[in-house]
């Protein structure tokens, strides 16, 4: 852990330089931020065990490194998240009951708010990272000043597609932001045996564009780190990789069981009880002087009534229509879609044949 | 006189008067820069436009159609140039992931407009993989369009329409056709509408449908048959592949009663397959005969030593009329 970028260690003392960037109100917004992903991310694993919600793709753990990215981004910004990036795209603007909607099968759950360009959760591996270089290519030709952020995890680094995205985004100088989740595991597959390389960070190298390998539990790191790359791409000086070592405390999604393939206990416990990004930071606010119990406790029944909200919106959204699958496949409905349409919602021609 | 021109030098032309008409236009691709494209369609468009219009890419199909895609979704119309038909293969998760379906996935709030143009058919004496006719692969998949024009005029009109097309478009050029012969093309911009076929030839006997390469063939058989059987054979070029144009292959099977499709594609989940179940739906009762399929064989495209038995032939295809209408 000692080759991270850090600011804040794990017992909640500054380590590192704040630069004058980050004041008071910046880090409880961060808190409260983080505080909220955590409990919606709770909310949704009760949900889908309740069978309210279909297979859900946890994040506890990775708070910081989502949280403080987003945090640092604009609304023009084009943000490309993978299934796991809840936080991020809500800390970015999506609203939580649209991503209640995507997880309870809705198609509506993928449309970003106006004016914000937040992508649906990209379910294949790496394939977004691509796009992120051609926004962000389209954006600097068009002399519009943002930035698109591309989130994978440590598993996408083995993708062609990654390779991909960062000798195009080198070539061209695109403004992109890769951002790289290390949770430690693929599914199953734990990063020693993913690469040989000992971090996805010198990765960079090979294409000549910055790299930076930062502790992903530390909020500050996280959001300096970003705020330093997104200056270097609005200057014209192409993208930067960043690697954010953190840990996935719980499974893949919820139809994986974790405990085959790793101690799950004592590992979460372990990285719970050294470096979790919520504890961190409050310790560092309550030693400030900025944080208390009492704020604690209001703070997170305001966040839980701001989830339950969402939620109520969520399932009181009128239920999808079959003939909504027609809708949008190309921009205008081509003679099959509008027959096969019809054929879906006509009554059946048996009636009336006898047997 | 009138100007003629090669299919290549339509497509050229093609481009090069959109990207003077709509600056949000950029081709992307291997070598279609300084090099002017391996098969020379982006010829000079490079030294017109500039190199962050005309883009040489790293050798990275995802990577092109990829980056593509993000363009397209940000405001550009990217035209990719992907050298061969199943070169196609490493960026084919791209467009049939994505390209295909983020209108869908964003329930209309992003769309992807742009065109993917590719070389692909046989009889090119091209070395291995030079020379696939995999179409249905895009003609299966929910949000692409597929066109595959046959003459100069229609690789122009069509083209221009495909740039002009909000959705994805995949552009099949037939190799062969680039340059075999000369057809007048008018100077002007022009479309020819995707989604609608082309009656080549009328006849009341048989109806052939082809596109690509093969209409020549299929026109070659319906001449040789006219000659040597006296059969009036009606000619129908697709022009497109998704979505086809249904009402002119009903049309005429109604009026011959009896079909055959040409395609090089290989024979199994051809598009030929999918023609006779839209006859069969609509027409059967019209039939005199079972359709005939006359197509590639079920096996990897083969080198060039016999790349000519692999294809059809118009001596294939007078057989299969024959067939059709002595049922």
């Amino acid at each position: 852990m000692s080759s991270l970028y850090q600011v804040l260690s794990p017992a909640g003392e500054l380590v590192g330089d704040l630069k004058g960037q980050l004041d008071e109100a910046t880090m409880i917004k961060m808190y409260e931020n983080m505080v909220l992903a955590r409990q919606f991310d709770r909310k949704s694993i009760n949900l889908q065990r309740q069978g309210r919600m279909g297979t859900y793709a946890p994040f506890e753990g990775q708070e910081a490194s989502q949280v403080g990215s987003a945090m640092a981004l604009t609304p023009g910004d084009w943000l490309f998240p993978t299934y796991r990036d809840h936080a991020a795209a809500i800390v970015h603007g999506q609203s939580m009951a649209r991503v209640f909607l995507y997880w309870m099968g809705h198609m509506e759950g993928s449309i970003s708010p106006k004016h914000l360009n937040i992508m649906p959760p990209c379910v294949p591996i790496a394939t977004q990272m691509v796009h992120a270089v051609g926004t962000a290519w389209a954006s600097k030709l068009q002399n519009e000043k943002h930035v698109s952020i591309a989130y994978f995890g440590d598993g996408a680094s083995s993708e062609g597609d990654f390779h991909e995205a960062l000798n195009f985004a080198g070539v061209f100088q695109t403004p992109t932001i890769f951002f790289c989740q290390n949770n430690g595991f693929a599914i199953s597959v734990p990063f020693s045996q993913q690469s040989s390389s000992k971090t996805i960070a010198q990765r960079s190298a090979a294409y000549d564009i910055p790299g930076v390998r930062i502790d992903g539990n530390d909020i500050f790191a996280v959001w300096l780190t970003m705020k330093e790359a997104m200056q270097r791409a609005l200057d014209g000086k192409g993208p930067t990789l960043i690697e954010a070592v953190t840990f996935r405390y719980g499974a893949h999604t919820t139809a994986d069981d974790p405990k085959k393939y790793r101690d799950q206990e004592s590992l979460s416990e372990e990285w719970r009880q050294e470096r979790d990004p919520l504890q961190r930071l409050r310790v560092y606010l309550e030693n400030q002087g900025l944080w208390n119990e009492t704020k604690e406790a209001e703070l997170v029944a305001r966040m839980n009534e701001q989830i339950d909200a969402a939620l109520v919106e969520a399932e009181s959204y009128p239920k999808s229509k079959p003939e909504d699958m027609f809708k949008h496949v190309y921009a205008e409905p081509s003679w099959m879609a509008t027959e096969q349409e019809s054929e879906l919602v006509k009554p059946s021609k048996q009636e009336g044949i006898p047997a | 006189m009138k100007r003629k021109l090669t299919m290549i030098q339509a497509i050229t032309e093609a481009m090069d008067q959109k990207l003077a008409d709509d600056s949000r236009i950029m081709l992307l691709g291997e070598d279609i820069g300084v090099n002017g494209g391996v098969f020379r369609a982006t010829e000079d468009l490079i030294h017109k436009y500039g190199p962050d219009r005309v883009v040489d890419t790293p050798l990275a199909e995802a990577g092109i159609i990829g980056a593509a895609i993000g363009l397209a979704m940000n405001g550009k119309i990217p035209v990719v140039e992907i050298q061969f038909l199943a070169f196609i293969y490493p960026g084919f998760e791209q467009i049939v992931s994505h390209a295909a379906r983020m209108r869908y996935r964003t329930r209309g709030q992003y769309h992807v407009p742009m065109v993917i143009r590719t070389p692909y058919g046989a009889g090119i004496r091209g070395p291995e993989l030079h020379s696939e006719s995999v179409e249905t692969f895009f003609a299966h998949v929910p949000g692409l369009k597929v066109v595959a024009p046959s003459t100069p005029y229609d690789a122009k009109g069509l083209l221009i329409a495909a740039m002009e097309d909000p959705d994805p478009v995949i552009f099949l050029e037939p190799t062969k056709l680039y340059r075999a012969f000369k057809q007048e093309v008018p100077e002007e911009m022009y479309r020819v509408p995707i989604g609608k076929a082309k009656v080549v030839q009328e006849g009341s006997d048989v109806s052939i449908f082809a596109w690509g390469a093969m209409l020549r063939v299929a026109e070659d058989a319906a001449k040789q048959i006219e000659r040597e059987n006296g059969l009036s054979c009606e000619v129908i070029d697709l022009r497109t592949l998704y979505p086809l144009d249904r009402d002119t292959i009903i049309a005429s099977v109604k009026k011959t009663g009896r079909a055959v499709v040409v395609h090089e594609a290989h024979k199994t989940a051809g598009l030929g397959a999918e023609i006779i179940s839209i006859i069969n739906d609509e027409a059967l009762i019209y039939m005199k005969a079972p359709v005939k399929r006359i197509t590639g064989f079920d096996v990897p495209v083969p080198q060039f030593s016999i790349e000519d038995d692999y294809l059809p032939t118009a001596e294939r295809v007078k057989d299969g009329i024959l067939e059709t209408a002595t049922f």
